[in-house]
């Protein structure tokens, strides 16, 4: 039977730091709240705004899938393994973090903020040695159908991470209705709002909306507005 | 009132430093840490702890033969992993280990 849980977006934790203002959909560095710590797998997903020339300085990670989607701006990258990279809107960037990694992360640009998802899994392999991948998916079509991100594949179309996981993208027309099938039945699916407003099996979405499904093998989606949803299917264990 | 003591197990040093500095920056908490497992076996056996982190460089295989040891020790430890080797997930992974002992 379908279960369901809704993170509306104003029931998100907020941090604010000035240069940073960060809404986090499950608990994150000073908020905990038992009963928002994780949706199966995913275990971040954090809504980061930063102010121009700012960003977080060089800090340490391990064992974590961590993935960055740019919504607007440009973000800096530079980490301990020699990568040094820029990620704009139309981009994905994955980082396994295995047994240990150093990264900073800054806006690129001096006056303009930038913003983004800023999301972790828990991998499913422990101590791998740590990888970087970035993608552009900015020209593809994603107009009314599923544009698949990430997944666990090395082969399969976006970038692969260490887990059994799928992203997908989707600009959605007003009334246009479609169906996400999911990989595998035993995963839930995480939907977030990133523009718009949506109607997901019955449920009324908003922007930047949260809501997670189990036990369902498709969701009904129903663009209520001209929206960008992503649909993250993630695995309940692992 | 006393600090709650947690070791950190960790081969990664500056990731075993940083979640120690966090740890100890609370006030409430005492971080010690342990680098390998010997070592870990060694620290656990010389004070009281609470909770055991099993942070980076620690395998199934080493987890199940250090909790075996812990256990027999302390049989109300609670050990479990710590993901992500900051501040991100830290303060509520050990908040929601120690919820679970009242």
């Amino acid at each position: 039977m379908e279960q369901t849980i809704l993170h509306k977006a104003d029931t998100r934790f907020s941090a604010d730091h000035g240069w940073l203002k960060s809404a986090q959909t499950f608990s994150f560095h000073g908020h905990y709240d038992p009963d928002r710590l994780q949706f199966g797998a995913l275990r971040v997903l954090n809504d980061d705004t930063v102010n121009g020339g700012k960003g977080f300085g060089e800090h340490p990670h391990d064992n974590m899938e961590i993935i960055s989607i740019p919504l607007e701006g440009t973000l800096e990258h530079q980490d301990s393994m020699g990568n040094s990279a820029l990620i704009r809107p139309g981009e994905i960037q994955v980082m396994s973090a295995g047994t240990g990694i150093y990264h900073t992360e800054f806006n690129k640009d001096k006056d303009e903020p930038v913003t983004f998802l800023q999301i972790w899994l828990y991998p499913n392999v422990l101590n791998v040695v740590p990888r970087y991948d970035q993608q552009n998916f900015g020209e593809k079509d994603k107009q009314n159908k599923f544009l698949q991100i990430l997944s666990p594949n090395q082969e399969d179309e976006g970038v692969w991470i260490y887990q059994n996981a799928w992203f997908h993208i989707a600009d959605l027309d007003k009334d246009f209705e479609t169906e996400y099938v999911l990989k595998n039945s035993e995963n839930g699916v995480y939907l977030f709002v990133m523009e718009g407003d949506i109607e997901a099996n019955g449920q009324v979405l908003n922007k930047r909306d949260g809501y997670g499904i189990w036990h369902s093998p498709n969701i009904k989606i129903t663009a209520k507005s001209n929206s960008k949803v992503l649909v993250m299917e993630v695995p309940e264990k692992w | 009132m006393d600090k709650i003591n947690i070791l950190v197990i960790a081969d990664h040093p500056e990731i075993l430093a940083t979640i120690l500095r966090l740890i100890d920056k609370t006030g409430i908490w005492n971080g010690v840490g342990a680098d390998n497992s010997a070592n870990a076996v060694e620290v656990f056996k010389s004070a009281k702890f609470e909770l055991v982190l099993l942070g980076v460089g620690v395998d199934e295989e080493t987890e199940r033969q250090l909790l075996q040891v812990f256990k027999s020790v302390n049989p109300d430890v609670i050990c479990i992993r710590h993901f992500g080797g900051g501040s991100g997930l830290l303060f509520s992974e050990i908040q929601h280990a120690l919820s679970t002992r009242e």
